[in-house]
Protein backbone atom coordinates (compact mmCIF):
# COMPACT_ATOMS: atom_id res chain seq x y z
CA UNK A 1 0.00 0.00 0.00
CA UNK A 2 1.32 3.26 -0.66
CA UNK A 3 0.11 6.94 1.08
CA UNK A 4 0.77 9.97 0.03
CA UNK A 5 3.46 12.05 1.16
CA UNK A 6 3.59 15.92 0.01
CA UNK A 7 6.88 17.63 -0.47
CA UNK A 8 5.48 21.68 0.66
CA UNK A 9 5.51 20.28 4.25
CA UNK A 10 7.76 18.85 7.18
CA UNK A 11 7.04 15.74 9.26
CA UNK A 12 7.07 14.39 12.61
CA UNK A 13 7.99 10.72 13.48
CA UNK A 14 4.75 10.82 15.70
CA UNK A 15 3.50 11.39 11.97
CA UNK A 16 1.95 15.11 12.10
CA UNK A 17 2.96 17.14 9.73
CA UNK A 18 3.79 20.84 9.26
CA UNK A 19 3.43 23.09 5.91
CA UNK A 20 5.94 25.26 5.01
CA UNK A 21 3.56 27.99 3.65
CA UNK A 22 2.19 30.28 5.83
CA UNK A 23 -0.45 30.04 7.19
CA UNK A 24 1.36 27.46 8.78
CA UNK A 25 -0.90 24.37 9.12
CA UNK A 26 -0.48 21.14 11.60
CA UNK A 27 -2.34 17.95 11.15
CA UNK A 28 -1.51 13.93 10.82
CA UNK A 29 -0.22 12.15 7.56
CA UNK A 30 -2.48 10.05 5.47
CA UNK A 31 -0.03 6.94 6.78
CA UNK A 32 -1.81 7.94 10.21
CA UNK A 33 -5.39 8.80 9.26
CA UNK A 34 -5.07 4.58 7.35
CA UNK A 35 -3.34 3.13 10.72
CA UNK A 36 -6.19 4.95 12.75
CA UNK A 37 -9.12 3.76 10.86
CA UNK A 38 -12.49 5.48 10.93
CA UNK A 39 -11.83 8.89 12.95
CA UNK A 40 -14.69 9.93 15.31
CA UNK A 41 -13.51 12.45 17.71
CA UNK A 42 -10.69 14.98 17.87
CA UNK A 43 -10.32 17.06 20.65
CA UNK A 44 -7.99 20.69 20.11
CA UNK A 45 -6.33 23.16 21.60
CA UNK A 46 -7.81 26.92 21.83
CA UNK A 47 -7.17 29.80 19.42
CA UNK A 48 -4.50 31.75 21.41
CA UNK A 49 -2.78 28.38 23.19
CA UNK A 50 1.15 28.33 23.57
CA UNK A 51 2.79 25.24 22.80
CA UNK A 52 6.35 23.77 22.50
CA UNK A 53 7.95 21.79 20.01
CA UNK A 54 7.00 18.26 20.75
CA UNK A 55 4.16 18.92 23.16
CA UNK A 56 0.81 17.45 23.04
CA UNK A 57 -1.76 19.37 21.90
CA UNK A 58 -4.73 17.59 21.53
CA UNK A 59 -6.36 14.10 21.15
CA UNK A 60 -7.73 11.82 18.26
CA UNK A 61 -9.92 9.06 18.65
CA UNK A 62 -10.53 6.28 15.66
CA UNK A 63 -13.46 3.57 16.70
CA UNK A 64 -10.54 1.38 17.86
CA UNK A 65 -7.60 3.32 19.62
CA UNK A 66 -6.80 6.81 21.38
CA UNK A 67 -4.15 9.00 20.13
CA UNK A 68 -2.16 11.97 21.70
CA UNK A 69 -1.18 14.68 18.81
CA UNK A 70 1.94 16.44 19.38
CA UNK A 71 2.86 20.16 17.79
CA UNK A 72 6.23 20.51 15.26
CA UNK A 73 7.22 23.62 16.50
CA UNK A 74 7.22 26.29 19.36
CA UNK A 75 4.40 28.00 18.10
CA UNK A 76 1.20 29.75 19.14
CA UNK A 77 -2.02 28.47 17.70
CA UNK A 78 -4.02 31.27 15.50
CA UNK A 79 -6.86 28.93 13.87
CA UNK A 80 -8.52 25.80 14.78
CA UNK A 81 -10.32 23.50 12.40
CA UNK A 82 -13.89 23.08 14.40
CA UNK A 83 -15.27 21.55 11.12
CA UNK A 84 -13.41 18.66 12.75
CA UNK A 85 -15.88 19.08 15.54
CA UNK A 86 -19.01 17.97 13.36
CA UNK A 87 -16.94 16.20 10.94
CA UNK A 88 -13.77 14.24 12.44
CA UNK A 89 -14.14 11.78 9.02
CA UNK A 90 -12.91 14.69 7.45
CA UNK A 91 -9.29 13.43 8.46
CA UNK A 92 -9.85 10.46 7.00
CA UNK A 93 -10.83 11.35 3.74
CA UNK A 94 -8.69 14.94 3.34
CA UNK A 95 -6.09 14.87 5.71
CA UNK A 96 -3.63 17.01 4.42
CA UNK A 97 -6.29 19.66 2.73
CA UNK A 98 -9.58 19.66 5.03
CA UNK A 99 -8.89 17.91 7.33
CA UNK A 100 -5.92 19.94 8.75
CA UNK A 101 -6.14 20.73 12.21
CA UNK A 102 -4.26 23.92 13.71
CA UNK A 103 -3.05 26.61 12.16
CA UNK A 104 -0.13 28.12 13.64
CA UNK A 105 2.59 31.49 13.94
CA UNK A 106 5.80 29.77 14.73
CA UNK A 107 7.59 31.40 18.02
CA UNK A 108 10.82 29.22 18.28
CA UNK A 109 12.58 26.06 17.74
CA UNK A 110 10.91 23.78 15.64
CA UNK A 111 11.91 20.22 16.43
CA UNK A 112 14.13 17.79 14.78
CA UNK A 113 11.72 17.39 11.75
CA UNK A 114 12.00 14.96 8.45
CA UNK A 115 11.66 15.91 4.54
CA UNK A 116 8.73 14.38 2.54
CA UNK A 117 11.12 11.83 1.68
CA UNK A 118 12.79 10.80 5.13
CA UNK A 119 9.25 10.78 6.32
CA UNK A 120 8.52 8.53 3.40
CA UNK A 121 11.45 5.95 4.09
CA UNK A 122 10.00 5.85 7.69
CA UNK A 123 6.69 4.45 6.92
CA UNK A 124 7.98 1.98 4.18
CA UNK B 1 4.15 -16.14 23.65
CA UNK B 2 3.17 -17.34 20.39
CA UNK B 3 0.25 -16.00 18.89
CA UNK B 4 -2.30 -18.32 17.77
CA UNK B 5 -3.41 -17.99 14.06
CA UNK B 6 -6.60 -18.68 12.45
CA UNK B 7 -6.20 -21.24 9.67
CA UNK B 8 -6.75 -18.35 7.02
CA UNK B 9 -4.48 -16.17 8.15
CA UNK B 10 -2.78 -15.40 5.00
CA UNK B 11 -5.79 -14.97 3.04
CA UNK B 12 -6.72 -12.76 5.07
CA UNK B 13 -3.64 -10.57 4.99
CA UNK B 14 -4.02 -10.85 1.22
CA UNK B 15 -7.24 -9.70 1.54
CA UNK B 16 -5.83 -6.19 3.25
CA UNK B 17 -6.69 -7.01 6.53
CA UNK B 18 -5.07 -5.45 9.69
CA UNK B 19 -5.02 -7.99 12.91
CA UNK B 20 -4.72 -7.42 16.46
CA UNK B 21 -3.71 -9.64 19.40
CA UNK B 22 -7.17 -10.79 21.21
CA UNK B 23 -6.90 -13.76 23.99
CA UNK B 24 -3.49 -14.80 22.50
CA UNK B 25 -4.81 -15.34 19.10
CA UNK B 26 -3.66 -13.25 15.56
CA UNK B 27 -6.68 -11.82 14.37
CA UNK B 28 -8.08 -9.75 12.19
CA UNK B 29 -9.47 -6.44 13.26
CA UNK B 30 -10.58 -4.34 10.02
CA UNK B 31 -10.86 -5.67 6.20
CA UNK B 32 -12.39 -2.37 4.72
CA UNK B 33 -13.00 -0.34 7.28
CA UNK B 34 -15.05 -0.47 10.82
CA UNK B 35 -17.91 1.50 9.61
CA UNK B 36 -18.42 -0.37 6.11
CA UNK B 37 -17.98 -3.51 8.14
CA UNK B 38 -20.91 -2.40 10.51
CA UNK B 39 -23.31 -1.15 8.31
CA UNK B 40 -23.10 -4.22 6.61
CA UNK B 41 -24.30 -6.32 9.18
CA UNK B 42 -27.10 -4.23 9.84
CA UNK B 43 -28.21 -3.62 6.26
CA UNK B 44 -27.26 -6.77 4.29
CA UNK B 45 -24.80 -9.26 5.62
CA UNK B 46 -20.69 -9.46 6.50
CA UNK B 47 -19.07 -12.83 7.24
CA UNK B 48 -16.71 -13.18 10.58
CA UNK B 49 -13.84 -15.37 11.19
CA UNK B 50 -13.84 -16.37 14.98
CA UNK B 51 -11.79 -19.49 14.83
CA UNK B 52 -10.16 -17.79 17.81
CA UNK B 53 -13.23 -18.97 19.76
CA UNK B 54 -12.49 -22.09 21.81
CA UNK B 55 -14.50 -25.27 21.31
CA UNK B 56 -14.64 -27.76 23.86
CA UNK B 57 -16.25 -31.21 23.55
CA UNK B 58 -17.66 -33.47 26.28
CA UNK B 59 -19.61 -36.79 26.06
CA UNK B 60 -20.44 -39.71 27.89
CA UNK B 61 -23.09 -41.53 30.82
CA UNK B 62 -21.84 -38.25 32.46
CA UNK B 63 -21.46 -35.29 30.49
CA UNK B 64 -24.93 -34.18 31.47
CA UNK B 65 -24.06 -33.92 35.02
CA UNK B 66 -20.62 -32.61 34.28
CA UNK B 67 -21.46 -29.90 32.19
CA UNK B 68 -24.62 -29.20 34.80
CA UNK B 69 -22.20 -29.08 37.67
CA UNK B 70 -19.58 -26.63 35.83
CA UNK B 71 -22.51 -24.27 34.13
CA UNK B 72 -25.23 -22.10 35.26
CA UNK B 73 -27.63 -22.85 33.31
CA UNK B 74 -29.38 -26.35 33.21
CA UNK B 75 -28.76 -28.60 30.03
CA UNK B 76 -29.93 -31.30 30.91
CA UNK B 77 -33.90 -30.05 29.13
CA UNK B 78 -31.56 -30.09 25.60
CA UNK B 79 -32.08 -32.20 23.27
CA UNK B 80 -30.15 -33.03 20.43
CA UNK B 81 -29.77 -30.29 18.06
CA UNK B 82 -30.49 -26.95 20.82
CA UNK B 83 -28.15 -25.04 22.45
CA UNK B 84 -28.01 -22.63 25.14
CA UNK B 85 -26.42 -19.53 26.39
CA UNK B 86 -24.49 -19.67 29.89
CA UNK B 87 -22.09 -18.98 31.72
CA UNK B 88 -19.26 -20.99 33.79
CA UNK B 89 -18.59 -19.26 37.27
CA UNK B 90 -15.39 -19.19 40.19
CA UNK B 91 -16.56 -21.08 43.53
CA UNK B 92 -17.12 -17.30 44.69
CA UNK B 93 -19.69 -16.65 42.19
CA UNK B 94 -17.92 -14.16 40.16
CA UNK B 95 -17.81 -14.83 36.12
CA UNK B 96 -15.27 -16.76 34.86
CA UNK B 97 -16.49 -16.99 31.39
CA UNK B 98 -19.86 -16.93 29.20
CA UNK B 99 -20.39 -19.05 26.69
CA UNK B 100 -22.89 -21.05 24.07
CA UNK B 101 -23.49 -25.36 24.82
CA UNK B 102 -24.81 -26.93 21.92
CA UNK B 103 -25.73 -30.36 22.39
CA UNK B 104 -24.64 -32.24 19.19
CA UNK B 105 -27.30 -33.83 16.66
CA UNK B 106 -27.69 -37.28 16.98
CA UNK B 107 -26.41 -38.56 13.52
CA UNK B 108 -23.17 -36.67 14.24
CA UNK B 109 -22.69 -37.86 17.67
CA UNK B 110 -20.19 -41.12 17.25
CA UNK B 111 -18.74 -39.42 14.46
CA UNK B 112 -17.34 -36.40 15.72
CA UNK B 113 -16.51 -37.46 19.43
CA UNK B 114 -16.40 -41.85 18.84
CA UNK B 115 -18.44 -41.92 21.49
CA UNK B 116 -22.14 -44.07 21.56
CA UNK B 117 -22.79 -44.17 25.07
CA UNK B 118 -24.59 -41.20 26.64
CA UNK B 119 -24.75 -37.18 25.80
CA UNK B 120 -22.62 -35.39 23.73
CA UNK B 121 -22.06 -31.94 24.37
CA UNK B 122 -19.82 -29.04 22.19
CA UNK B 123 -19.27 -25.34 23.56
CA UNK B 124 -17.08 -22.58 22.97
CA UNK B 125 -15.56 -20.74 25.73
CA UNK B 126 -14.04 -17.61 24.59
CA UNK B 127 -10.95 -16.68 22.98
CA UNK B 128 -7.47 -17.65 25.36
CA UNK B 129 -9.87 -19.43 28.03
CA UNK B 130 -9.80 -23.20 26.06
CA UNK B 131 -6.94 -24.18 27.81
CA UNK B 132 -7.74 -23.15 31.30
CA UNK B 133 -11.47 -24.65 30.57
CA UNK B 134 -10.30 -27.64 29.19
CA UNK B 135 -8.44 -28.23 32.75
CA UNK B 136 -11.25 -27.47 34.87
CA UNK B 137 -13.59 -29.84 33.04
CA UNK B 138 -11.07 -32.72 33.32
CA UNK B 139 -10.04 -31.86 37.21
CA UNK B 140 -13.52 -31.91 38.04
CA UNK B 141 -14.34 -34.44 36.04
CA UNK B 142 -11.52 -36.74 37.63
CA UNK B 143 -12.44 -35.59 41.50
CA UNK B 144 -16.18 -36.67 41.00
CA UNK B 145 -15.06 -39.99 39.38
CA UNK B 146 -17.56 -39.21 35.92
CA UNK B 147 -17.33 -40.84 33.19
CA UNK B 148 -17.33 -38.80 30.44
CA UNK B 149 -14.51 -37.86 27.71
CA UNK B 150 -13.05 -33.95 27.62
CA UNK B 151 -11.41 -33.21 24.49
CA UNK B 152 -10.12 -29.59 23.48
CA UNK B 153 -10.93 -29.21 19.84
CA UNK B 154 -10.33 -25.79 19.72
CA UNK B 155 -7.93 -25.96 16.41
CA UNK B 156 -10.01 -28.99 15.18
CA UNK B 157 -12.49 -26.59 14.06
CA UNK B 158 -12.79 -23.61 12.58
CA UNK B 159 -15.64 -21.09 12.98
CA UNK B 160 -17.60 -18.41 10.99
CA UNK B 161 -20.34 -16.29 11.83
CA UNK B 162 -22.33 -14.99 8.76
CA UNK B 163 -25.03 -12.12 10.25
CA UNK B 164 -27.57 -9.99 9.04
CA UNK B 165 -30.62 -9.68 7.71
CA UNK B 166 -29.98 -11.30 4.23
CA UNK B 167 -27.76 -13.80 6.05
CA UNK B 168 -30.15 -16.65 6.67
CA UNK B 169 -30.70 -16.91 2.46
CA UNK B 170 -27.32 -16.70 2.08
CA UNK B 171 -26.24 -19.16 4.13
CA UNK B 172 -29.20 -21.06 3.24
CA UNK B 173 -28.20 -21.38 -0.67
CA UNK B 174 -24.85 -22.81 0.39
CA UNK B 175 -26.18 -25.56 2.67
CA UNK B 176 -27.53 -28.99 1.77
CA UNK B 177 -30.40 -29.10 4.67
CA UNK B 178 -33.24 -26.65 5.02
CA UNK B 179 -32.04 -24.27 7.61
CA UNK B 180 -34.68 -21.64 7.04
CA UNK B 181 -36.27 -24.27 9.69
CA UNK B 182 -33.59 -23.97 12.21
CA UNK B 183 -35.07 -21.85 15.19
CA UNK B 184 -32.81 -19.12 17.12
CA UNK B 185 -30.45 -21.22 18.80
CA UNK B 186 -30.76 -24.93 17.12
CA UNK B 187 -28.19 -26.63 15.60
CA UNK B 188 -28.07 -28.88 12.74
CA UNK B 189 -25.30 -30.91 10.74
CA UNK B 190 -24.90 -30.24 7.45
CA UNK B 191 -22.62 -29.90 4.65
CA UNK B 192 -21.86 -26.08 3.42
CA UNK B 193 -19.93 -25.87 -0.04
CA UNK B 194 -20.19 -29.78 0.29
CA UNK B 195 -18.22 -29.68 3.35
CA UNK B 196 -19.65 -31.56 6.32
CA UNK B 197 -20.45 -28.89 9.13
CA UNK B 198 -22.52 -27.93 12.47
CA UNK B 199 -24.04 -25.20 11.94
CA UNK B 200 -25.92 -23.04 14.34
CA UNK B 201 -28.94 -20.00 14.14
CA UNK B 202 -26.92 -18.00 16.92
CA UNK B 203 -24.55 -14.89 16.85
CA UNK B 204 -23.31 -11.82 18.66
CA UNK B 205 -24.50 -8.79 16.82
CA UNK B 206 -28.17 -8.45 17.51
CA UNK B 207 -28.88 -9.22 13.80
CA UNK B 208 -29.99 -12.75 12.24
CA UNK B 209 -27.70 -15.97 11.41
CA UNK B 210 -25.49 -18.15 11.92
CA UNK B 211 -22.26 -19.36 13.04
CA UNK B 212 -20.63 -22.39 11.37
CA UNK B 213 -17.80 -24.92 12.57
CA UNK B 214 -15.94 -26.22 9.92
CA UNK B 215 -12.73 -28.88 10.21
CA UNK B 216 -9.72 -26.57 10.18
CA UNK B 217 -8.54 -27.91 7.30
CA UNK B 218 -11.70 -27.25 4.96
CA UNK B 219 -11.59 -23.74 6.44
CA UNK B 220 -10.99 -22.19 2.76
CA UNK B 221 -13.61 -23.45 1.19
CA UNK B 222 -16.54 -22.95 3.03
CA UNK B 223 -15.32 -18.85 3.83
CA UNK B 224 -15.09 -18.88 -0.07
CA UNK B 225 -18.11 -19.85 -0.94
CA UNK B 226 -19.68 -16.65 0.77
CA UNK B 227 -19.62 -13.35 -1.31
CA UNK B 228 -20.23 -11.23 1.60
CA UNK B 229 -18.09 -8.14 3.67
CA UNK B 230 -15.57 -9.81 5.38
CA UNK B 231 -15.39 -8.36 8.96
CA UNK B 232 -13.16 -7.70 12.05
CA UNK B 233 -12.96 -7.74 15.37
CA UNK B 234 -13.40 -3.73 15.47
CA UNK B 235 -16.99 -4.19 13.86
CA UNK B 236 -17.64 -7.36 15.94
CA UNK B 237 -16.89 -5.28 18.92
CA UNK B 238 -19.04 -1.97 17.96
CA UNK B 239 -21.76 -4.26 16.72
CA UNK B 240 -22.23 -6.35 20.35
CA UNK B 241 -21.87 -2.41 22.16
CA UNK B 242 -24.71 -1.44 20.35
CA UNK B 243 -26.82 -4.71 21.39
CA UNK B 244 -25.14 -4.61 25.03
CA UNK B 245 -24.12 -7.96 25.06
CA UNK B 246 -20.62 -8.65 27.69
CA UNK B 247 -17.48 -9.33 26.45
CA UNK B 248 -15.96 -11.95 28.64
CA UNK B 249 -12.56 -10.56 29.92
CA UNK B 250 -13.83 -6.84 29.73
CA UNK B 251 -17.06 -6.34 30.97
CA UNK B 252 -16.21 -8.39 33.42
CA UNK B 253 -12.75 -10.96 34.43
CA UNK B 254 -12.40 -12.96 37.46
CA UNK B 255 -9.38 -10.80 38.56
CA UNK B 256 -9.91 -7.36 37.00
CA UNK B 257 -13.60 -6.90 37.09
CA UNK B 258 -15.53 -9.67 39.44
CA UNK B 259 -18.79 -9.82 38.75
CA UNK B 260 -21.77 -12.12 39.74
CA UNK B 261 -24.01 -13.09 36.77
CA UNK B 262 -26.69 -11.16 38.54
CA UNK B 263 -24.61 -7.59 38.29
CA UNK B 264 -23.89 -8.38 34.84
CA UNK B 265 -27.43 -8.84 34.03
CA UNK B 266 -27.12 -11.88 32.68
CA UNK B 267 -29.28 -13.51 35.71
CA UNK B 268 -31.68 -15.51 33.08
CA UNK B 269 -28.90 -17.73 32.54
CA UNK B 270 -28.69 -19.23 36.84
CA UNK B 271 -30.72 -21.75 37.44
CA UNK B 272 -30.34 -22.27 41.31
CA UNK B 273 -32.36 -25.81 40.93
CA UNK B 274 -29.05 -27.57 39.91
CA UNK B 275 -26.09 -27.43 42.06
CA UNK B 276 -23.30 -26.10 40.22
CA UNK B 277 -20.14 -24.64 41.50
CA UNK B 278 -20.73 -20.82 42.77
CA UNK B 279 -24.42 -21.43 43.36
CA UNK B 280 -24.21 -21.18 47.19
CA UNK B 281 -22.23 -18.23 46.88
CA UNK B 282 -25.01 -16.75 44.42
CA UNK B 283 -27.83 -17.75 46.89
CA UNK B 284 -26.25 -16.48 50.29
CA UNK B 285 -25.30 -12.85 48.26
CA UNK B 286 -28.52 -11.60 48.07
CA UNK B 287 -29.14 -8.49 45.61
CA UNK B 288 -26.62 -7.34 43.75
CA UNK B 289 -25.80 -3.89 44.14
CA UNK B 290 -24.43 -3.28 41.13
CA UNK B 291 -25.93 -3.18 37.67
CA UNK B 292 -24.66 -3.24 33.73
CA UNK B 293 -26.29 -0.49 32.34
CA UNK B 294 -25.46 0.99 28.96
CA UNK B 295 -24.90 4.84 29.10
CA UNK B 296 -25.61 7.52 26.17
CA UNK B 297 -22.59 10.40 26.31
CA UNK B 298 -24.33 13.64 25.88
CA UNK B 299 -21.21 15.85 25.82
CA UNK B 300 -17.98 15.60 23.29
CA UNK B 301 -15.96 13.20 24.41
CA UNK B 302 -15.75 8.72 24.06
CA UNK B 303 -15.87 6.62 26.83
CA UNK B 304 -13.45 3.74 27.26
CA UNK B 305 -12.61 0.78 28.97
CA UNK B 306 -11.64 1.86 32.66
CA UNK B 307 -12.70 5.15 32.59
CA UNK B 308 -14.67 6.51 36.02
CA UNK B 309 -18.66 7.29 36.47
CA UNK B 310 -19.16 9.58 38.40
CA UNK B 311 -21.93 11.17 40.61
CA UNK B 312 -20.59 13.74 42.55
CA UNK B 313 -17.82 11.33 43.62
CA UNK B 314 -16.69 8.24 41.89
CA UNK B 315 -19.29 5.74 41.32
CA UNK B 316 -18.91 3.05 38.86
CA UNK B 317 -16.60 1.84 36.19
CA UNK B 318 -17.18 2.07 32.15
CA UNK B 319 -15.85 -1.25 30.95
CA UNK B 320 -16.69 -0.53 27.24
CA UNK B 321 -17.09 1.89 24.95
CA UNK B 322 -16.77 3.74 21.65
CA UNK B 323 -18.77 5.51 19.10
CA UNK B 324 -20.90 3.08 17.01
CA UNK B 325 -20.97 4.05 13.18
CA UNK B 326 -25.18 3.99 12.81
CA UNK B 327 -25.57 6.10 16.39
CA UNK B 328 -25.18 9.54 16.70
CA UNK B 329 -23.82 9.63 20.40
CA UNK B 330 -20.93 7.68 21.50
CA UNK B 331 -22.18 4.98 23.94
CA UNK B 332 -20.58 2.51 26.76
CA UNK B 333 -21.47 0.15 29.13
CA UNK B 334 -20.63 -0.48 33.20
CA UNK B 335 -21.43 -0.67 36.48
CA UNK B 336 -23.67 1.38 38.73
CA UNK B 337 -24.97 1.60 41.55
CA UNK B 338 -28.53 -0.09 41.10
CA UNK B 339 -29.78 3.19 42.52
CA UNK B 340 -28.42 4.64 39.50
CA UNK B 341 -29.53 2.41 36.89
CA UNK B 342 -32.87 3.81 36.38
CA UNK B 343 -32.59 4.84 32.71
CA UNK B 344 -32.96 8.26 31.84
CA UNK B 345 -31.01 8.85 35.38
CA UNK B 346 -28.08 11.26 34.76
CA UNK B 347 -24.18 11.06 35.47
CA UNK B 348 -20.84 11.86 34.13
CA UNK B 349 -17.86 9.98 33.09
CA UNK B 350 -14.46 11.27 33.42
CA UNK B 351 -12.79 11.16 30.12
CA UNK B 352 -9.06 12.34 30.28
CA UNK B 353 -10.17 14.24 33.87
CA UNK B 354 -13.15 16.11 32.68
CA UNK B 355 -16.69 15.57 33.34
CA UNK B 356 -18.78 14.72 30.98
CA UNK B 357 -22.40 14.01 30.82
CA UNK B 358 -23.96 10.65 30.05
CA UNK B 359 -27.44 9.16 30.07
CA UNK B 360 -28.23 5.69 31.92
CA UNK B 361 -29.98 3.57 28.61
CA UNK B 362 -31.09 0.06 28.75
CA UNK B 363 -29.73 -1.55 25.35
CA UNK B 364 -29.63 -1.98 22.65
CA UNK B 365 -28.92 1.54 21.96
CA UNK B 366 -30.93 3.44 19.15
CA UNK B 367 -34.18 2.08 19.39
Amino acid sequence: MSFDVPSDRRYLESHEYLTDDEPHRVGITDFAQDELGDVVFVELPDEGEELSAGEEFGVIESIKAVSDLYIPVTAEVTAVNEELFDRPELVNEDPYDDGWMLEVEPTGDDGDLLSADEYDDQIQ
Amino acid sequence: MTRRNPPLRERHADRGASFTGFGGWEMPVEFDSITTEHEAVRETAGIFDVSHMGEIEVAGPDATRLMQRLTTNDPSGLVPGEAQYTAVLREDGTLIDDTVVYRLPDDRVAEITGNTDGEAYLFVPNAGNDIDTYDRWVDYRDNEDLAATVRNVTEEWAMFAVQGPDAPGIVNDAADADLTALGRFDLTATAVAGVDCLVARTGYTGEDGFEILCPWGDAETVWDTFDVQPCGLGARDTLRIEQGFLLSGQDFHPDDEPRTPYEAGIGFVVDTDTAFVGRDALVNAGDPERAFVGLELLDRGIARHGYEIVDGETVGIVTSGTKVPTLDRPVALGYVPTALAEPGTEVDVLVRGRETAARVTEPPFGD
